[in-house]
């Protein structure tokens, strides 16, 4: 693991301390409270769970190795300790079973918030997922809600192969019913699990293994426990002018980056963390590719029926005639992904890739 | 586990003194005999103890001076592994594959109506017979009824219940309207009992604008909160592992009320069976498993979908507590599911019945069944081991039904059906608002969006709706 923290250090990823240069670069352009105090979402996850859970005797955690062994990723650690057995529940292995169980409990009254291992794993339950969850409210006519949370991490991590490293997004935001988050800071992990807890329909909470050790500057207003993020509403993380890039999740860091680059050579690029893939924020993508008139959207799921495909057919339903270019879309290769670490290096969008498309968008590269 | 069997000392002797019982836990024999409970004294005294959950008790063997222990039972040596003591043989002895004799069923009438000398059950007031066949028989006319007006093309769908009135009625009188039900889709009898009514069942096939579905679903798909039936949902077995959350839910807020849930001997292969009846046991949670076999999954036959002796003997497998009833017996039927429902609700555990029967009619209004099994098979299940028939035999030989009685209802109900039919059929359907309500909570901009969207469209393209469209 530090091995590969360190090659990314190489390549300029998400180091700390590359971050941070990011980070006071942007202070104005955002609402960031004046003294910095930083939190890993790791630790953002764990305290926005912990609230919850001390504010409503409903809420409840479930899944694999959450309890004795603190989590397999440490999200709910010391949480068992503090609630007891019966709230923070270690199942056995049974993705489908555990996912009917919550979905069950949930139709009863309880507010679970089911972890699985990764996503991958969650097509073990997918069944329960959509049939017993997502369609529920609809198919009973309203009678039947299902206030449950299904969470954990989504995506490629690092040297994990292909059965460990799909993405989900765009599988789970095509079904009505279903709300999709995918947080990128510690201040969006706080308040977009607060408010996937309090949701009383079914949330898919879609996290990144490599982001829960990073650190954000975060504000007191979103240390506080009453503290919750609309869901459906995309952040404007940096603003710009020349260019909108849209993303989400860990290439929001990837975006950022690649915003400092173009800004060395005079583009100005506004980057849009999507926080929310459904509902999507619509308005929000529109309303910035009016002002820039080119679109990038980068995403690191394969690239047939994306969330990227949507956000352009989006664009280009709704702002056809204030395009100047193609709109651009960065997926990852369509391919299964490969273990070998330069392998899955070329398999995964990286800060060039990005810079290429706004540069192509603005007709200063081929 | 360790705590488990420090107590089945005791209980073992009194097994060996009082039913003669073998059991696997202390003798070296391991030749397989019938594991039977009864609804009895047993274990209301042995395994009375702490509601509390042992999951965090450590699985840590004990320590002892040495890892071989000498029981104070017999001479019999046992070994510590995770999980317990368990004594050891050197007869290399494999469990047989089934046992030599197969689990009874537990029956109180005979095919004649007549309850059999030295029947354990619970006996049943005559106002409780007389509703339950009356329900058992008008359960008979709707499903006639409701399958002929699929056969007109008049609803869409249907799926009977036709043999399995017994199953339906009898547990649905031995619950609390407190109880949870999960349904599979073969018990509408038990909305019945609850007071579902026959024009809510006919709104209900046809969507119409006074289905409490709001015409989302296919015909069968009924669900009730008020009744605490939930909607059918069509995925087979995964209402198992939901009622072991619901039964966790109830255990957790400590009410007086168990989840109940049925399953075809089909939906029993089902990888929701394994992780439903498994965690129920392990969580303790308060759920009745109600297997209703009836030989055939659409054409598959029980010989084709498992090689054990039916599902009861599943439940040992799991840890937890089964008996195997004649699911055409009412009141054994009742019996059962009044008993498991106590054990389930003052021990907060498990408990699986399986309530053997037929499946007379087809697997639903798409299927011939004829095409798979012989007509004279179906025919004899139909006219010699009616479950509707046994039950009134037994009513009228008490003197509490007649002959009257029997013309009047059937004659009753099925006028109240085709009134029911006739209205619902007419009565206009949702309107289109429905269409993007209940997706969520709170509808979202993009559907409200639609909405609108769709409302101008019909309104100025009048002509590509059908006459009488509503928005």
């Amino acid at each position: 693991m530090w091995g590969i923290m360190r090659q990314r250090a190489v390549d300029g990823g998400l180091a700390a301390s590359s971050l941070r240069r990011t980070r006071s670069a942007l202070v104005s352009a955002r609402s960031y409270a004046a003294g910095s105090k930083e939190m890993t979402v790791r630790d953002a996850l764990n305290s926005a769970i912990d609230e919850e859970m001390s504010a409503d005797p409903k809420v409840f955690v479930m899944g694999e190795e959450v309890g004795q062994y603190q989590g397999a990723y440490k999200i709910t650690k010391g949480l068992l300790e503090k609630y007891g057995p019966e709230r923070v529940y270690d199942t056995p292995i049974t993705e489908a079973g555990f996912t009917g169980i919550g979905v069950g409990a949930a139709y009863a009254g309880l507010k679970p918030v089911v972890e699985f291992m990764t996503f991958n794993f969650s097509m073990q339950a997918i069944d329960h997922i959509i049939n017993s969850a997502a369609k529920s409210n609809y198919m009973s006519a309203g009678q039947i809600n299902v206030p449950i949370v299904f969470r954990g991490p989504n995506g490629a991590a690092a040297g994990v192969g292909a059965q460990h490293s799909q993405c989900y997004a765009a599988w789970y935001a095509s079904v009505p019913g279903l709300k999709v988050l995918a947080p990128y800071s510690a201040e969006d992990a706080r308040g977009l699990l607060k408010a996937a807890i309090r949701d009383p329909d079914p949330v898919v909470f879609l996290e990144n293994e490599l982001l829960y050790g990073e650190s954000f500057p975060i504000s007191e207003e979103a240390l506080d426990s009453s503290f919750c993020l609309p869901i459906g509403k995309a952040k404007i993380e940096r603003e710009g002018k020349d260019v909108t890039i849209v993303t989400f999740s860990k290439m929001v860091g990837f975006a950022l980056k690649a915003a400092e680059k173009l800004a060395e050579e005079g583009i100005s690029a506004e980057v849009i963390n999507l926080r929310s893939i459904r509902p999507l924020d619509r308005a929000t993508i529109n309303a910035s590719v009016r002002k820039t008139s080119r679109l990038v959207t980068v995403e690191e799921g394969f690239p047939q029926h994306g969330v990227c495909a949507e956000i352009c057919a989006s664009v280009v339903e709704e702002s056809f005639s204030y395009l100047d270019a193609p709109v651009e879309r960065i997926a990852g290769a369509d391919v299964p992904m490969p273990y070998a670490a330069n392998l899955e290096r070329l398999a995964l969008p990286q800060v060039e890739d990005i810079v290429r498309a706004a540069k192509r968008a603005c007709y200063r590269s081929k | 586990m360790a705590i488990l069997f420090a107590r089945s000392r005791n209980l073992v002797s009194i097994l060996r003194q009082n039913l003669g019982l073998s059991t696997i836990l202390t003798r070296r024999d391991f030749s397989p005999r019938p594991f039977v409970f009864t609804a009895s004294q047993l274990y209301s005294t042995a395994f009375v103890g702490p509601v509390s959950s042992h999951r965090h008790e450590s699985t840590a063997a004990e320590i002892h001076p040495g890892f071989v222990q000498q029981s104070d039972e017999e001479d019999v040596q046992e070994l510590e592994f995770p999980g317990g003591k368990i004594g050891y043989t050197s007869e290399m002895k494999f469990i047989p594959e089934s046992s030599s004799r197969r689990i009874p069923c537990y029956r109180v009438l005979n095919e004649d109506g007549q309850i059999i000398p030295d029947s354990v059950f619970i006996p049943v007031s005559e106002k409780l017979a007389v509703r339950m066949y009356e329900q058992m028989a008008t359960l008979q006319v709707m499903d006639h009824i409701f399958y002929e007006a699929q056969r007109q093309g008049r609803i869409s769908f249907y799926l009977t219940s036709v043999g399995e009135e017994a199953i339906n009625i009898a547990s649905a009188a031995a619950l609390s309207p407190d109880d949870v039900v999960l349904p599979q889709y073969r018990e509408p009898g038990v909305l019945l009992w609850r007071g579902f009514t026959l024009e809510e069942f006919a709104n209900q096939c046809f969507g119409n604008r006074a289905d409490y579905g709001k015409g989302r679903q296919m015909p069968i798909h009924y669900g009730s909160n008020r009744h605490n039936y939930f909607t059918i949902s069509s995925p087979i077995a995964t209402q198992l592992p939901q009622a072991a959350g619901v039964g966790y839910s109830l255990k957790m807020e400590k009410k007086n009320a168990c989840a109940v849930t049925f399953i075809g001997d089909g939906g029993t292969s089902e990888g929701d069976f394994h992780a439903g009846l498994n965690f129920a046991a392990v969580m303790e949670a308060p759920v009745v498993f109600i297997c209703r076999n009836n030989g055939w999954a659409i054409s598959t036959h029980i010989s084709e979908q498992f090689r054990s002796d039916g599902i009861v003997v599943k439940g040992q497998a799991y840890g937890i507590r089964s008996i195997r009833v004649d699911g055409n017996d009412a009141l054994a039927v009742y019996s059962a599911v009044r008993s498991a429902r106590e054990m389930a609700v003052t021990e907060q555990r498990p408990v699986l019945i399986e309530a053997m029967t037929y499946r007379v009619g087809h697997h639903s209004t798409s299927d011939d069944s004829t095409k798979y099994r012989e007509a004279d098979e179906i025919q004899y299940w139909k006219m010699s081991r009616n479950p509707v028939n046994r039950f009134r035999k037994w009513v009228e030989d008490n003197g509490w039904w007649s002959e009257d009685d029997e013309s009047k209802l059937r004659s009753n109900t099925r006028k109240q059906l085709l009134q029911a039919i006739q209205a619902a059929e007419k009565w206009e359907k949702q309107p289109l608002t429905e269409l993007f309500n209940d997706v969520y909570d709170v509808k979202p901009k993009n559907l409200e969006e639609q909405e609108i969207g769709l409302k101008e469209l019909v309104e100025k393209q009048p002509q590509d709706y059908p006459p009488g469209f509503h928005v």
